[in-house]
């Protein structure tokens, strides 16, 4: 007789709970759906229940998502880990998939796409019967080579989620071969050489899309190849004045390019040691530079004042722009908006930054 | 007992973080206030000081700002101008617990 697999939801939202239960009990594979709206009921669960996946969100009372996670994945190593959170900072991600979760995924895109939701579920309950005897599983420290690499020698079907602090990329494999490459803006080989700048991050599989339309033509050994020539070069670029102009005209057009995409007015790159500030977009590029500075050092001034703790970012409003600044290592970044919805420029912000710098 | 506390000292003070409004005219003096007492007048103006020189600094810089907000991680400083002075809302703030921004008037 064919087992129902058993599926814990816990989320302090109980009408969130009688959602998530439709949604799941209608999975083709008919898993049998437990609730629990608070952590101590979801061990208790976990204890006397077989379950084979976890959907925990973070923000609970008491013991939140992360606690939850890190206890399950030591007392329940069997068990896969979903988080399901309306938290969108990148952070928490981060902080999720350190701790080993299977996906993580925000609740208001579950509900844009629940049909691809359902598909992650079902497929990681696929995976967990056919892991049941034996493999290993757990947090991953390769290089986006390495994984690349593997994926194609055993040739795999799926799409590559990959995520590098606020970016996000998406690499598309049919029977191991590479079809399409999203990345920054970028499509298809460009966006491949994008995504291997990378140096850290983490990644995901999600279902195969067979259907995508294929933008890239070249072998994955080949792709592989033109890029660590490309890493070795801009390692160890050349000293010629041909070359040095031409990187640096790349990396000005590449930067315009993502200033243009993201629909902001000026970025203002300041060193806070002092120096020359880097900017595009704007003329006023040595007031703009000094305030930045000015602002960054009134803001660690009130933040030692206060122990308010570290700062977030910076922002402000007037009828003309919104700004925002953020300070990343040993610089600080400026970046004009039109005047929008300013709540979403923080995150938009730190794209454009993490873009910027990487 | 008594040698102990005079080695560690008591048990660590947890300060408490500035809640509510504060206004401050253009000198930087603190003409109103909802926060509590505990809280000290000079730390207040200092607050107060700092947010009138990012508008000042901003003016200077052909960059006029009508509000400016200071994320930290555990506080949020959310500042309007008003005629030279301005209003400043104090907010603590958690990761997961983040607060509105005050509706405009």
């Amino acid at each position: 007789m064919e087992t129902r697999h058993k599926i814990l939801i816990l989320d302090d939202d109980t009408d969130w709970l009688s959602l998530c239960r439709e949604q799941l009990g209608a999975l083709p594979s008919r898993p049998e759906i437990l609730t629990a709206n608070n952590a101590k009921r979801a061990l208790a669960l976990l204890e006397t229940e077989e379950i084979r996946l976890l959907i925990s969100d973070l923000k609970m009372p008491r013991i939140d998502g992360l606690q939850m996670i890190a206890i399950v994945r030591r007392r329940f190593p069997a068990t896969r880990t979903v988080v399901l959170s309306g938290l969108e900072d990148e952070e928490y991600r981060s902080r999720a998939y350190a701790l080993g979760v299977d996906l993580f995924w925000l609740k208001a895109e579950m509900q844009r796409n629940s049909k691809l939701f359902s598909e992650c579920i079902e497929s990681l309950l696929g995976q967990a019967d056919r892991e049941s005897d034996t493999g290993f599983r757990g947090v991953q420290s390769k290089s986006l080579m390495d994984i690349i690499q593997m994926e194609s020698l055993s040739r795999t079907s799926t799409v590559l989620r990959v995520t590098h602090g606020p970016l996000v990329a998406k690499l598309w494999m049919q029977d191991g071969e590479l079809t399409d490459a999203e990345c920054e803006g970028a499509r298809g080989e460009a966006a491949f050489q994008r995504l291997l700048a990378w140096r850290t991050g983490t990644f995901e599989n999600l279902p195969a899309e067979p259907g995508r339309e294929r933008t890239i033509h070249k072998p994955v050994n080949a792709l592989l190849l033109e890029s660590a020539q490309s890493m070795d070069e801009s390692a160890n670029p050349s000293t010629a004045p041909e070359s040095v102009e031409s990187n640096l005209h790349r990396k000005t057009m590449w930067k315009l390019a993502q200033l243009t995409r993201e629909g902001a007015e000026f970025v203002v790159a300041v060193p806070l040691a002092g120096g020359e500030p880097e900017a595009l977009g704007t003329q006023s590029v040595a007031a703009f530079g000094e305030w930045t500075q000015r602002a960054a050092a009134i803001a660690r001034r009130l933040g030692e004042r206060l122990e308010a703790g570290p700062l977030s970012h910076i922002a402000g409003q007037s009828l003309e722009r919104n700004i925002v600044l953020l300070v990343r290592g040993e610089r600080a970044f400026l970046v004009g908006w039109p005047a929008e919805d300013p709540e979403s420029l923080p995150e938009k912000s730190r794209k454009l930054v993490a873009s910027w710098e990487s | 007992m008594g040698i102990l506390r005079k080695i560690f000292g008591g048990p660590a003070a947890v300060q408490q973080l500035p809640t509510g409004t504060v206004t401050v005219d253009r000198q930087g003096h603190v003409v109103t206030s909802t926060v509590t007492s505990a809280v000290s007048l000079s730390l207040l103006q200092a607050v107060g000081r700092e947010v009138l020189e990012l508008f000042r600094e901003a003016r200077a810089a052909q960059m006029p700002l009508a509000e400016i907000s200071l994320h930290f991680g555990s506080l949020r400083i959310t500042a309007r101008e008003l005629r030279g002075g301005a209003i400043i809302f104090l907010f603590p703030e958690t990761a997961m617990s983040r607060t509105p921004t005050p509706a405009r008037p």
